[in-house]
């Protein structure tokens, strides 16, 4: 992941303010070139965790103080996120995707797709590239781009292998190899 | 702590005004050794003082004289301790040693708002350690906002064979490993009730740890317990509780699930619905039961709550039980005002109502029309931003304070409001004893004039003669305040939120309220002089919070100097923000009457002076 302090790339910085805005949040630039997707307060499933979520989303217009308006976090949770069914994991899995050669990751939400043809397309609009051909023994043939993952064990895995849904409950982050370095992975016996 | 004191501060060991649970009087004892008493009059005393049951009374009869106070002390079963560090766990041991029931409050309220830091105290371990010892025979425990982990419920499991109830209110620190330790060792167990904690998933089937055969539950309240729970168990469980009345499930019991759990308890008083959705979130015609028979068959059912992810078309199933409905709890079901309709229509009994704010003005007005017994309405937002376009507004509160005239506790999240319809509740609503208004915008005025919102809340001060708890907010002036210490004379707990002009605003309220207990303040500009004018009455008070106010070290210093019963906790800012940063001041006071001293297990960022 490249750091990026250069002006010239501002266009292409993601922020939580209205177009045209300054931004506001000093710390996306020291570490991370990625800014979550423009959310509220309690948007992102993430957001539960801290206790101090209020500070870090900040709206356009005025900024959240903590603990104000006095509702438990438990009740503010409840309806930000979107819950299109009532399983164990109700809430949206956001995980960062990155392509080599991209300046910038982002983010997707696995649970809105149904299986791996639906998440593979979404990947080859977003970044604009094509996906080979995926068969169990090969891994992916014809094309240079290969949908990697990095599971709960810190592996870096191929896209495809697993069942579904053990895929979306084991996946951190989605990272799309180019060249040599995809060819290794792909090559495993 | 007692709510009844209000004497002017202990100028000898004799007096109290310091805790219900322990007094000063027990120096003066050993100073003045009495002759010894008549045995045969204790007895009679002790037989007598077992009726006294309201903490007030008990309190005054041990002030009497020290036969009194010794009588009493055997005699006091059900413990009350408002704030867990006013008092030791060695001291109430040692004075009460008959107790069946212990109730203990720990944090203060402001602390469910992430105000507090995560590791501030109000540990229950000190407290189960020591009534191990000294109450074998304790059968209730009581708990809100204190922190409990697994080994305390175990030690409960293990020392207390005759343990019956266990309640926990806003409880954080344990998890499904301690739960299922109490289900399975406490064998004479009526009541498992969570409210509102915070349970840690440790991957434990608690529920099929219930003895395998008969038990004696009559209440299990789980509905803040966020994970998975065995259902075929639970179902088991229902089966072999014949005496179970109150049963409220978490959010992942379906409908279907739930269908089949009420089939087997028809005799429930108390439902908590889960989710109130299919395990899809989709209907499907086929699979659908009757699930309005199976609440139709629940005849005694008056108390019905859950509805985590209602789909709405499912809402007809309880139908059949809302006319006999005392209190109706939708406040997870974010549902409009077209949806409430039809279901609020039928509850003319109804005297609890929690809902979201997806009613809107309108279903408050349907509300009004209908509930004409309504003691307790709470309206919660489903999107608590400030600066937002909000559903419900005074047209909702008008509707409500001229339909639900015996209207006794109100809690309005808002956007917007008006001083005309907060005076027309005032005089529509004589008998309210809380009003907690929201207005979830900072600083914002009566959206009609513009003015301030002092004359709304000046209104209900003044025309609500009974008035015991009030929360204001909006743009308020001094003025406001004011009006507070003139009429709020019953007033023992009050919030107070972004308002005021100068320290006059708080000199109002400590010098104009005799009763206040509990007063907690945020993000209002009153500082150390005013701090210094509560004197005469932080000794009658619980406690005192006061956060990002105007106050400094030596202010708060001077007040702890002043008062060595007070215990006065600070907390400075931990990020240091170099612009704003001002010499001494503090982020955070939290003041309380007690009679042990400063606690000894403080985490690093809170000091005591």
């Amino acid at each position: 992941m490249a750091m990026f302090a250069k002006d010239d790339l501002k266009a292409t910085e993601l922020t939580l303010g209205l177009p045209g805005c300054a931004r506001g949040n000093k710390r996306a630039l020291a570490n991370d070139t990625n800014e979550e997707p423009k959310s509220t307060n309690n948007t992102t499933p993430d957001a539960k965790k801290f206790s101090n979520d209020d500070r870090e989303n900040a709206p356009p217009t005025k900024a959240q103080v903590v603990g104000w308006p006095p509702v438990r976090s438990y009740r503010k949770n409840c309806f930000q996120a979107k819950k299109t069914n009532a399983e164990a994991e109700a809430s949206g899995i956001y995980v960062k995707v990155s392509m080599d050669g991209a300046p910038y990751l982002r983010k997707m939400d696995l649970k809105v797709y149904k299986g791996y043809p639906e998440l593979l397309k979404a990947l080859e609009d977003m970044f604009k590239f094509k996906v080979g051909q995926y068969c169990e023994r090969q891994g992916y043939n014809g094309s240079e781009f290969v949908p990697t993952y990095e599971d709960k064990d810190g592996d870096w895995m191929l896209v495809g292998d697993v069942p579904w849904e053990m895929f979306i409950s084991s996946c951190n982050k989605l990272r799309i190899m180019k060249g040599s370095e995809a060819r290794g992975l792909g090559c495993a016996v | 702590m007692s709510e009844d004191d209000d004497r002017s501060p202990p100028s000898d060991a004799a007096a109290t005004g310091i805790t219900a649970s322990g007094s000063g009087g027990s120096t003066s004892v050993e100073l003045f050794p009495a002759p010894y008493p008549d045995q045969v009059l204790e007895n009679v005393l002790e037989n007598v003082l077992c009726f006294l049951t309201s903490r007030r009374d008990r309190s005054a009869a041990s002030l009497v004289c020290k036969s009194w106070y010794r009588a009493e002390a055997l005699t006091r079963s059900e413990l009350f301790i408002g704030n867990c560090y006013a008092v030791s766990p060695r001291r109430t041991t040692a004075r009460f040693t008959r107790v069946r029931s212990v109730s203990i409050k720990g944090k203060p309220r402001f602390a469910d708002f992430n105000l507090m830091p995560h590791n501030w105290g109000a540990h229950f371990a000190p407290w189960v350690v020591a009534m191990a010892k000294a109450y074998p025979w304790l059968e209730k425990i009581y708990l809100k906002r204190m922190s409990v982990t697994d080994e305390d419920l175990v030690l409960i499991a293990e020392s207390f064979p005759n343990f019956k109830e266990l309640v926990l209110v806003c409880c954080d620190g344990f998890g499904t490993t301690g739960l299922a330790v109490v289900a399975n060792k406490c064998r004479q167990l009526r009541v498992l009730d969570l409210i509102e904690s915070e349970v840690m998933d440790e991957d434990v089937d608690w529920i099929a740890c219930f003895p395998g055969s008969h038990t004696c539950l009559e209440s299990l309240i789980f509905d803040c317990v966020d994970c998975l729970v065995n259902f075929e168990a639970l179902e088991r469980l229902v089966v072999r509780s014949p005496s179970l009345k109150k049963l409220r499930l978490n959010r992942y019991v379906s409908i279907g699930q739930l269908y089949r759990l009420m089939i087997r308890a028809p005799q429930l008083t108390h439902l908590g619905t889960g989710s109130f959705s299919t395990s899809d979130g989709m209907i499907q015609g086929e699979q659908e039961a009757d699930y309005a028979s199976a609440f139709a068959a629940c005849k005694s059912l008056t108390c019905l709550s859950g509805f985590r992810e209602t789909l709405p078309e499912l809402l007809p199933a309880i139908y059949p039980v809302c006319a006999n409905l005392t209190s109706l709890n939708f406040s997870y079901a974010n549902i409009n005002a077209e949806q409430l309709k039809p279901v609020i229509c039928h509850c003319h009994k109804l005297q609890t109502f929690w809902a979201l704010d997806s009613i809107c003005d309108e279903g408050l007005q349907a509300v009004a029309a209908t509930c004409k017994e309504l003691r307790e309405l709470r309206v919660f937002p489903v999107d608590a931003r400030e600066d937002i376009e909000g559903p419900v507004s005074e047209v909702g509160l008008q509707a409500i304070s001229e339909g639900c005239r015996k209207l006794q506790s109100i809690l309005y999240f808002c956007q917007r409001m008006t001083n005309a319809v907060v005076i027309a509740m005032s005089k529509n609503c004589p008998d309210l004893v809380v009003f907690r208004l929201c207005i979830m915008g900072r600083h914002r005025p009566d959206h009609l004039t513009g003015q301030p919102m002092d004359e709304g809340f000046g209104a209900i001060v003044m025309n609500c003669k009974k008035l015991t708890r009030l929360a204001v907010s909006g743009l308020l002036t001094d003025r406001a305040f004011s009006y507070i210490g003139q009429y709020g004379k019953l007033v023992r707990t009050l919030s107070v939120a972004f308002a005021g002009d100068s320290d006059n605003g708080l000199k109002y309220m400590l010098e104009g309220c005799p009763k206040l207990q509990k007063l907690e303040i945020r993000d209002s500009p009153f500082g150390d002089v005013a701090l210094h004018s509560g004197l005469h009455h932080y000794y009658n008070m619980r406690f005192l919070w006061m956060s990002s106010c105007k106050l400094t070290h030596q202010g708060c210093r001077e007040v702890a100097r002043a008062l060595p019963r007070l215990v006065v906790e600070v907390m400075t800012r931990n990020e240091v923000d170099e612009e704003d940063i001002v010499d001494d001041e503090i982020e955070i006071l939290y003041m309380y009457r007690s009679l042990e001293g400063p606690r000894d297990d403080v985490p690093k960022i809170v000091q005591i002076l």
